[in-house]
């Protein structure tokens, strides 16, 4: 997803002058082409997160389109305040992207893992909180958020992610997308997530349980004309973010579910739990350890839907 | 064609008119505090000289179209002090009277800490101390991006200096060369529970800005003509930003306010109000 994001911001920037991007210290040859084509529209702002983050409001209040890029831990809870009042308050429109989504850099332990981003950010108000599923979500996700007045955080993964869209789908923030088909129950998910959700939908098919997939990269503002339809139409939805259970995705969704005036179809959250992830090792192992990889969470669906089933039947 | 209000030379002949200027707001200052009940009174006067230098001198920014895209910046970092930039704007011309009158009270777009755009000639909402030389870094590297000959002004607290975000901007608009940007600290050593070179190791302050890159002056604060003079200069030839370490006076033109701690958060009673109005020889 970042080599999709270093190539979008040069396309963009070469139509748009006002496009401006500032880095952590990060991204080593990554944006050799955007630092050639537009010198003076790069700014490495070292390893200060803060101030790069208040002074991309002070481009944005000037007019300009800043986009602030580094690991996801450091551009947002390193910057909270910065973000919340210089960004938020102010409601200027600089896109926050963030590298290293949930447990994308699990080998560098906690302190860079982000399983806490998507509640803090979409707690701020006006901030609109955007996790695309693949790469080409990426690019367009990057091309939306430099399109709204508002701000945009943009949580990506690393790099290598399998491509899930053949085709760029009509992509627009808070407007979910709808990538498989099946009526049993839904899979909504969100970020790096998806497609390991896809992957879910196959196990399950051989159950003979039949998922909708549905990539729901917006988290804020959260696509109500979708939950209602997956609600009223599955016995089960079933939320995916790699991310924790706590306010993020699944948080969101169980707030709305507690908002509607009918009770909804059964909620169930996959997420990483409320601790810290202390091992070494890869993304793969930290997803399996906490029930992230497609397995553990089919079996989980499986078990939910069918308890689901059996109390359809008794009632 | 709009006239862009600048007044540059004016300084060594109009000190007076300045002066007295600052004296109003002075007295403007302590009504409001009385009145809406707003404490940091001993902050604001203290940097209302700078403001003056600041609004007569160097900002070039049009009266009647204060936020025209090609005006100077300026940040009142030090967002505790925000009555001060109000009346600076009032006395200048910018906002109403009856605007300012409102400062304070329920429902009035002047709260004790600027909110963003609620007045014309407010670039941020300060009040965070930490985040105006970012921000004004930001407009200035914007500035610089898109053509224009805006200058960038951010008024500091020496208090602000504690934030390691200053010293992030501090870095940042050194290795920028940003020649576009100066920070004036209202260096009154004191801050809100004790002075600001024994809570944290602030002194020296003014060398501690020239290692970090800075083109460095030292000067009395409450000298309109001096501080004007060094403005001057702004953008500097040399490349770099420009540090103002303005010596000053918390409670600066009230005597017994002067240097008194207390005043941070102590609101004047009435027979305050009227005993500084005649010192301010407003009466």
């Amino acid at each position: 997803m970042r080599n999709a994001f270093a190539q979008e911001i040069s396309r963009l920037a070469a139509g748009d002058p006002r496009v401006v991007l500032l880095s952590g210290d990060i991204g080593n040859r990554l944006f050799d082409p955007f630092k050639n084509d537009f010198a003076d529209r790069f700014f490495n702002c070292g390893v200060a997160e803060a101030n790069m983050m208040s002074v991309a409001a002070g481009m944005a209040s000037s007019g300009l389109r800043p986009v602030v890029y580094t690991i996801v831990p450091f551009v947002t809870t390193r910057c909270l305040e910065q973000i919340r009042v210089d960004v938020c308050y102010h409601n200027v429109p600089v896109v926050i992207v963030g590298v290293g989504g949930g447990l994308s850099y699990a080998g560098l332990g906690a302190t860079h893992h982000s399983c806490e981003d998507i509640a803090l950010l979409r707690m701020l108000p006006g901030m609109n909180v955007v996790c695309p599923g693949d790469a080409v979500e990426t690019r367009l996700a990057l091309r939306e958020a430099l399109s709204q007045s508002s701000p945009t955080y943009i949580r990506i993964g690393k790099k290598g992610e399998p491509i899930v869209h053949e085709h760029d789908p009509d992509f627009r923030i808070g407007r979910a997308i709808v990538v498989r088909e099946g009526a049993d129950v839904a899979l909504v998910s969100t970020g790096n997530m998806l497609p390991t959700a896809l992957d879910v939908a196959e196990a399950l098919d051989e159950k003979n349980v039949h998922a909708r997939v549905v990539s729901m990269h917006t988290v804020k503002p959260i696509d109500e004309q979708t939950l209602a339809e997956v609600f009223t139409q599955s016995a089960l939805v079933v939320s995916i973010e790699e991310h924790s259970i706590l306010g993020g995705l699944g948080g969101t969704i169980a707030e709305w579910c507690s908002d509607q005036a009918e009770p909804t179809a059964q909620l169930l959250r996959i997420g990483t739990p409320d601790e810290f992830f202390h091992q070494g090792g890869s993304q793969v192992y930290a997803r399996q350890q906490l029930g992230l990889d497609a397995d553990s969470i089919a079996t989980r669906v499986l078990e939910s839907f069918r308890s689901a089933g059996s109390k359809r039947n008794n009632s | 064609m709009s006239t862009i209000v600048f007044m540059a030379k004016r300084s060594t002949t109009d000190v007076k008119t300045l002066e007295a200027a600052a004296r109003r707001i002075r007295g403007r200052l302590v009504r409001m505090s009385h009145e809406a009940g707003a404490p940091h009174l001993g902050s604001a006067l203290s940097c209302v000289d700078l403001l003056v230098a600041l609004y007569w001198n160097f900002l070039k920014i049009d009266v009647e179209k204060p936020m025209a895209l090609e005006r100077d910046r300026f940040i009142l970092s030090k967002g505790h002090a925000a009555a001060a930039l109000y009346a600076t704007l009032a006395e200048r011309g910018v906002i109403r009277d009856e605007l300012l009158r409102t400062y304070g009270q329920d429902g009035s777009s002047l709260p004790e800490q600027m909110s963003p755009g609620c007045a014309p000639g407010v670039e941020a909402a300060t009040g965070s101390l930490g985040h105006g030389l970012s921000l004004g870094l930001g407009m200035a590297l914007a500035a610089r991006i898109e053509g224009r000959p805006s200058r960038v002004a951010v008024v500091l607290s020496d208090g602000e200096c504690n934030e390691g975000s200053v010293w992030e901007a501090a870095m940042l608009a050194a290795a920028q060369n940003v020649e576009r940007l100066v920070a004036i600290v209202d260096y009154n050593r004191w801050q809100a529970t004790g002075r600001s070179n024994d809570v944290l190791a602030l002194a020296p302050l003014a060398d501690k800005w020239r290692a970090f890159g800075w083109d460095v002056h030292e000067v009395n604060g409450h000298d309109i003509s001096a501080v004007s003079e060094i403005l001057r200069r702004v953008p500097t030839s040399t490349g770099n930003p420009t540090a103002v370490i303005a010596e000053t006076t918390k409670g600066r033109g009230v005597s017994f306010m002067e240097d008194d701690n207390n005043w941070h958060y102590r609101i004047p009673n009435a027979e305050e109000v009227e005993a500084a109005t005649r010192e301010l020889g407003l009466a």
